[in-house]
């Protein structure tokens, strides 16, 4: 079912989403990928600030590709969201309320969604050229010398997304394709 | 002998990363189409109108198709009959890829060091196969590997008595472990054969040939129909949401080996199978 939602994310918007919905996100969020979340635990870990609050905030897993003359960004499609499994049970516990990405997540994250009625969205991966038009402002904010992995504000208008993980639980990676399954691959 | 200015390799690589990055070949752009004509899964159906869609801005807005531009991994066939001249060869390949990857706004991808993890700022160094060839003519391949998929690839050590079900087993495990993090549909590259580090090159130069060829050899052509058959039975489908397509080739390449072993190489692309063909 098609969805219009803004972020930052309330917790009612939140709970009233559902695995298989596609969702059009407006408003902020904020890109995070591999060396910023590394950076964040460290930082949290030494009782550190974090870079932009958690509190009902959506972060994208994502690197964008350098932006063009009179363009906002480059490329901006999202990066395997396992590899931020470590650090995301943390950053939910904190607030966070959405995240973006594509693949798999850990037990551990889930039950961390589950927990603190969050979601997790998938943006088409390899899709970074078409993303980039729903994607009408971005600053860096933090950790600049990470270069492509800094910290990003991005303003986004009707930017498409699919809930795969909700906050009941439900996973649409394990629904999705027993519908479509002819053989499984399990051997 | 020949004589190639090193230069000349320079300019070359330099186009190609930024053409590979932003224009698929004709043959995965028909496979694409195809595709979208035949997923069962409307939402499949979605997706992948989405990644079509997606090459068209790609192509007229010079936006990379993907933000992941890559490592640039680089097939060098050179002639023995080939001098290089005015500077040494691999800096010159290193030189074009930084500047392909400034002037092409493509993303600086790569880390100095694999623990320490500064990146380079430049995308160099890229990783070059040298291949020495009869002639007097140089092929270059610029093949961009994004890391989504590149880190859902595996090597298998099986034994002769796995046989050629051992093999199929092999692929078809690497393909349901990658499921949606690979950016399916995908391009399957699989090396039969060799030593441990020969049967991953062959699958990583597998996914350089055509996804509408098929291996000259009988029943390795067998095989390739075969997997992609099955693979598309899992119902994963674009984007690991549930369809009919989750590859769009499975490129088997074979080599002699030894008479303990059978090693299989399993190197998994997404659908932006990138690569930028040209001979000097």
């Amino acid at each position: 079912m098609d969805k219009f939602v803004k972020v930052p994310l309330s917790s009612q918007d939140a709970m009233r989403l559902e695995a298989g919905d596609y969702v059009y996100l407006t408003g902020t969020i904020y890109t995070a990928r591999d060396a910023a979340h590394k950076r964040m635990y460290e930082a949290l870990q030494k009782g550190e600030g974090l870079p932009f609050p958690m509190e009902n905030n959506v972060i994208y897993y994502m690197g964008p590709s350098p932006a063009r003359e009179g363009r906002p960004i480059g490329s901006a499609g999202p990066t395997t969201a396992s590899r931020m499994d470590k650090y995301a049970p943390a950053l939910l516990d904190l607030g966070l309320k959405g995240m973006i990405g594509k693949g798999k997540r850990s037990q551990a994250v889930k039950e961390a969604i589950i927990k603190n009625g969050a979601v997790y969205f998938a943006a088409v991966g390899g899709a970074g050229a078409l993303l980039s038009r729903s994607i009408a402002d971005s600053q860096v904010i933090a950790y600049e010398d990470l270069g492509t992995e800094a910290i990003r504000k991005l303003e986004v208008v009707n930017f498409p997304v699919i809930v795969v993980i909700d906050a009941q639980g439900r996973d649409l990676y394990e629904t999705a394709l027993l519908a479509y399954r002819k053989e499984a691959l399990d051997i | 002998m020949r004589t190639v200015e090193v230069s000349q390799i320079t300019e070359h690589i330099k186009e190609m990363c930024i053409e590979a990055n932003h224009f698929l070949s004709p043959d995965m752009r028909r496979a694409l189409d195809r595709a979208a004509r035949t997923e069962e899964a409307p939402l499949g159906r979605q997706i992948l109108g989405q990644l079509q869609e997606n090459l068209q801005i790609a192509g007229e807005d010079m936006i990379p198709i993907c933000q992941d531009t890559g490592m640039a991994v680089i097939f060098m066939e050179v002639g023995q009959e080939v001098h290089f001249a005015g500077g040494d060869l691999e800096s010159a390949i290193c030189e074009g890829v930084r500047q392909g990857y400034r002037e092409g706004y493509l993303r600086k991808s790569v880390v100095g060091d694999p623990i320490q993890r500064e990146n380079t700022r430049d995308n160099t160094p890229a990783v070059i196969h040298y291949e020495i060839k009869p002639g007097d003519r140089v092929r270059i391949t610029v093949a961009p590997k994004g890391f989504g998929s590149e880190n859902m690839s595996r090597i298998f050590m099986l034994k002769p008595a796995d046989g050629i079900e051992g093999v199929k087993e092999a692929v078809l495990t690497a393909v349901r472990d990658a499921g949606p993090n690979a950016c399916p549909p995908m391009v399957v590259g699989v090396g039969i054969g060799g030593t441990f580090e020969k049967c991953a090159f062959l699958a990583k130069r597998a996914l350089t040939r055509s996804v509408e060829e098929r291996s000259p050899i009988p029943y390795v052509r067998e095989m390739e129909e075969e997997l992609l058959a099955r693979i598309n039975c899992s119902g994963i489908g674009p984007g690991g949401l549930g369809g009919s397509t989750t590859a769009l080739a499975v490129n088997i390449e074979t080599y002699p080996t030894h008479i303990a072993g059978l090693p299989v190489a399993v190197n998994i692309c997404c659908h932006v199978n990138r690569h930028s063909v040209r001979e000097l």
